[in-house]
């Protein structure tokens, strides 16, 4: 990989990915000149760029403690799951648990909390990262966590980065009645102040598109005041409905599930990184016949078809890596470009590189001694002097990854980002 | 009049008894700690000892000593906040020998177990309740009813739930539930329910009452077999008695239950393991709790294990009742008005209770007398009898606890002679409307003291005012006055109280004859006495200082001369 121009990459928008291709860096120094592409290539590529999205995040929620709710506890770390072994990983996954189950005293089976009776799938597993725990889990962190409207001092592993390539699932789980879900016995977050974050999470670019799926009593409540676009909600039950607990377990004493989510459990089990399962199947999980409760979706918020939609768009990190032998020229989706979106493109194109201060002169240090047989690593954006990391030889890059998303994301010029 | 009613013999014996030197029975101390260490507890022991006011029938002696062990299984992983117990209350005519080593099993069990938040102490007592009243005073640190008993060394904590066994042989036919606690206090209604459960999901046979639930609701047996067990739960509450371990635990806010093994002659027998495995559970589940049981009923009536009626249902009865005083009340209010005179304004507004300052107006004295008069004889009935029981075994050849039953009915009967005596105190000044005047005052005092204690104990109010109401709205000294005399003796207090027995021995299909029922009522007087002192239960003091003056007042408003 060769290191490429920084006065080029400067003027790279915070727009659609246009796919440019790294082999040809160096030609693309103003806007790019596409030509039409032959109609395979394009079908091709129409599938390779389905969806708009360059990372996925989770936040997944459950609002209620004591022993007796021990089911709502593994319905959240059943979606944990799920959603850790499809690729998300920790530092994407904001998890909100009120209460502890696997410590409490009245746990017979310390530190497991079980998914099924007969204890066959223990959903704590040995690495589970709690971020807000306990009385953490209220109301005003969850919409903080939600606009992003954080103290300083919150760490990294209790915050929300995501950007607006961002593909996010928020699980909710609890005791929820009509328009209303009850946080930790004392407090409630309504449908309206849901709507009203995820808008604000809109306006500020906050994700591409947003999945929410509510396990709770009357849980099509909460998605009835949704107004803000990409957004595709499932419910447990329509308003006026309970959620059903799936099955009591004799030896720990309660309910290990709820319905709906096991359903969801056994439907996500069978799919891996690489499904082409989509959300229509998502929708047919647990019928009036098994749920007893009908459950609801939403999508008129959502600008593609649902069967378009993978599964793994949301409950997974799936990177696109496509092998060609030949190249193609891609072109750029004027149509759905927004207005505001291309007035950024111009005005990127009038700014001036931006520059760092004074910097020690690395790169001549650098030069002066190395004969060339560690590779020379380029940060994009950075200014005209450009800081350079050494990386030996054996080690991967970030080569596969899309320069643009690892540009986009903050998080990524962190280097050294502990996972905790 | 038994072998002991003979003073000289009796002490004879008590010599002899204390030559020897053994106890007549005792609890087996020593093994029971070992045995409880053994299984992993912590041990401790408390010795109590209470003087009775006087020996009755069962124990014989004034001095009651005894020894309570109990074990604590600590919770292996929660502070000891909390804690459950399960007891077993022990004496000398009660045989709970199976109930103790149910117990210890269930601690051995429970021993090898990791999901208890709560600790559970196991508690074996001797002397009966006395032992448990004793440990529970020392438990929280109070003193109600004059026990001496040693501090505890060990405790677990609030006490969120307790159970109670009495079993008395290793197989059972049936489990016998008992909810009545000391003054007629419930436990929580979510209590019982946790019982009913694991009977239905251990396939035993629950009884209420020692009545079956009834099967058919629709035909007139069902609700007939309802009324029958709701009737003995009234009677029962009515007495305020403790009717089992659990009764004195209420007081303390300790929802509790008694769970008795009945071995009849039925051909299906469960053995210790199926009790086992409902006490189990139900600890298990109590073991779940977060919070003291609050959310079910405290006031109830049950004619049936699986149904209740609640307050909301049952006290508007007692409300129409005592709006039948009310109205008579102020149907005496309007008469004296209308006649214009003295005496009855001042009789009118003056209320029950304390008496009016004689200086105020001529009427009063009428109404003051009688009102002292009655209320001392109230106070006679209360303390002559465990007072002078001592003067009266000198003289009489009875035993103490006959002669405190003697003299209560004496002095109660003396009571009757009233009117006779009081006249005399009295001034003839406007005789006609001075009795109405009286009765007004007695009414609003019945009145009264009946809604206070509806309040509390519900059977009991509504029990009293069934059979005092009509008697007192109907007294007059006009008319045909045997008839009326007849009437109010016969709904006298402790007419009354005959009469609940021979009801309640009826309706547990056990009828009594006249004299068997005239011994069981003469027990179940020293009983009330009794449990008045050493529990603190207020039946006694209530009928003796309460309702017995007030029934006196109406005894002179019929023979006002």
């Amino acid at each position: 990989m060769r290191a490429s121009e920084p006065s080029q990459r400067t003027r790279i928008p915070a727009t659609r990915w246009n796919g440019d291709d790294p082999g040809q860096a160096g030609e693309r120094a103003s806007a790019p000149p596409f030509t039409s592409v032959p109609r395979a290539s394009k079908d091709q590529t129409e599938q390779f760029f389905r969806s708009g999205h360059t990372n996925n995040w989770a936040v997944l929620v459950c609002t209620s403690r004591f022993w007796f709710n021990y089911r709502h506890v593994a319905n959240t770390l059943s979606v944990y799951r799920s959603v850790k072994r499809l690729g998300i990983p920790d530092s994407h996954i904001v998890l909100m648990l009120a209460d502890d189950m696997a410590c409490n005293p009245r746990n017979p089976k310390p530190a497991t909390v079980f998914s099924h009776k007969n204890m066959e799938l223990n959903v704590y597993g040995d690495d589970v990262e709690v971020d807000y725990r306990s009385y953490e889990v209220t109301v005003e962190n969850f919409l903080r966590v939600l606009t992003g409207r954080i103290p300083p001092s919150t760490p990294r592993s209790k915050r929300l980065l995501s950007d607006d390539r961002s593909n996010i699932l928020i699980y909710m789980t609890g005791h929820g009645g009509n328009g209303f879900l009850k946080f930790q016995d004392s407090e409630e977050i309504t449908n309206i102040e849901l709507a009203d974050a995820f808008e604000q999470m809109w306006q500020k670019r906050r994700y591409n598109e947003l999945l929410f799926i509510i396990d709770t009593c009357q849980g099509a409540s909460m998605y009835e005041r949704f107004y803000s676009p990409n957004i595709m909600a499932l419910a447990s039950s329509q308003v006026g409905e309970d959620s059903l607990s799936h099955q009591p377990d004799p030896a720990i004493g309660v309910h290990l599930m709820d319905r709906y989510t096991f359903y969801v459990l056994e439907f996500l089990e069978e799919i891996n990184p690489a499904s082409q399962t989509n959300m229509n199947d998502l929708f047919q999980v647990c019928p009036k016949s098994l749920c007893v409760s009908t459950p609801g979706h939403r999508t008129d918020l959502f600008q593609r078809d649902p069967k378009n939609v993978l599964i793994t768009d949301f409950f997974g990190s799936v990177r696109k890596v496509e092998i060609t032998t030949e190249t193609i020229r891609l072109q750029p989706d004027l149509g759905n470009m927004e207005s505001r979106y291309k007035k950024e493109w111009m005005d990127e194109e009038l700014m001036e590189p931006l520059k760092y201060a004074e910097q020690l002169p690395v790169a001549q240090i650098i030069h002066q001694d190395w004969s060339g047989h560690h590779r020379i690593f380029g940060i994009p954006g950075a200014s005209k002097h450009f800081s350079v990391i050494m990386i030996p030889s054996n080690t991967l890059t970030f080569s596969e990854q899309s320069p643009l998303s690892w540009r986009a994301s903050p998080q990524v010029e962190d280097h050294c980002r502990n996972q905790s | 009049m038994g072998l002991l009613s003979d003073p000289v013999r009796r002490r004879a014996l008590a010599r002899l008894v204390l030559r020897l030197n053994a106890p007549l029975w005792a609890l087996p101390v020593a093994w029971l700690e070992r045995t409880m260490r053994s299984v992993g507890l912590e041990v401790y022991t408390q010795s109590f000892s209470r003087k009775l006011p006087f020996p009755d029938e069962t124990r014989e002696r004034y001095m009651v000593a005894g020894t309570n062990v109990y074990g604590i299984l600590r919770a292996p992983r929660a502070a000891s906040t909390e804690s459950l117990v399960l007891t077993v209350p022990c004496g000398p005519d009660s045989a709970n020998s199976q109930a103790v080593g149910l117990l210890l099993a269930l601690a051995a069990h429970f021993r090898g177990q990791i999901y208890w938040a709560k600790d559970i102490i196991f508690l074996v007592t001797e002397q009966d309740l006395l032992g448990t009243e004793a440990w529970l005073e020392a438990y929280h640190d109070t003193n109600v009813t004059g026990m001496q008993s040693s501090p505890l060394q060990g405790r677990a904590g609030a006490i969120q739930a307790a159970l109670a066994l009495e079993l008395s042989s290793d197989v059972v036919t049936s489990l016998d539930v008992a909810v009545e606690g000391l003054n007629g206090q419930l436990p929580n209604l979510d209590l019982l329910n946790l019982f009913q459960t694991f009977c239905q999901k251990g396939g035993l046979l629950c009884t209420l009452q020692g009545k079956l639930q009834p099967q058919d609701w629709t035909s007139v047996d069902g609700p007939l077999q309802g009324l029958q067990t709701l009737l003995l739960m009234t009677l029962q509450q009515a007495s305020g008695r403790p009717h089992g371990a659990h009764g004195l635990f209420l007081r303390y806010r300790v929802e509790a239950l008694t769970i008795r093994g009945i071995n009849s002659f039925r051909q299906y027998k469960y053995d210790l393991v199926a009790v086992g495995k409902a006490l189990e559970g139900m600890f298990r589940k109590l073991n779940h709790l977060l919070e003291r049981l609050h959310q079910s009923f405290f006031f109830y009536v049950l004619p049936a294990l699986s149904r209740f009626v609640s307050i909301g249902l049952y006290m508007p009865a007692a409300g129409f009742l005592l709006l039948v005083l009310g109205l008579k009340a102020l149907e005496l209010w309007m008469q004296l008005h209308e006649a214009g005179a003295g005496p009855q304004e001042a009789g009118g507004a003056s209320g029950p209770g304390p008496p009016l300052p004689p200086a105020q107006s001529v009427g009063l004295a009428s109404l003051v007398a009688p009102l002292l008069i009655s209320q001392a004889m109230g106070l006679a009935l209360y303390v002559l009898p465990v007072l002078g029981q001592h003067v009266a075994t000198q003289h009489f050849p009875v035993a103490e606890a006959e002669a405190v039953v003697l003299t209560l009915l004496a002095i109660y009967a003396a009571g009757l002679a009233l009117p006779h005596s009081t006249h005399r105190v009295m001034s003839a000044q406007a005789p006609d409307r001075g009795w109405m005047a009286l009765k007004l005052v007695a009414l609003i005092y019945l009145a009264l003291q009946l809604a206070c204690v509806a309040l509390t104990n519900f059977s009991l109010g509504f029990l009293l005012a069934a059979t005092m109401v009509p008697a007192a709205a109907l007294t007059h000294p006009c008319g045909p006055r045997p008839l009326y005399a007849a009437l109010l003796v016969l709904t006298s207090p402790a007419a009354t109280l005959l009469g609940c027995l021979f009801l309640w021995r009826e309706l547990q299909e056990a009828p009594l004859s006249l004299a068997e029922g005239w011994q069981l009522f003469l027990a179940a007087l020293a009983q009330g006495v009794l449990d008045h002192h050493t529990y603190g239960a207020l039946l006694f003091p209530l009928l003796a200082l309460g309702l017995y003056p007030c029934w006196l007042l109406f005894w002179n408003v019929l023979f006002w001369k």
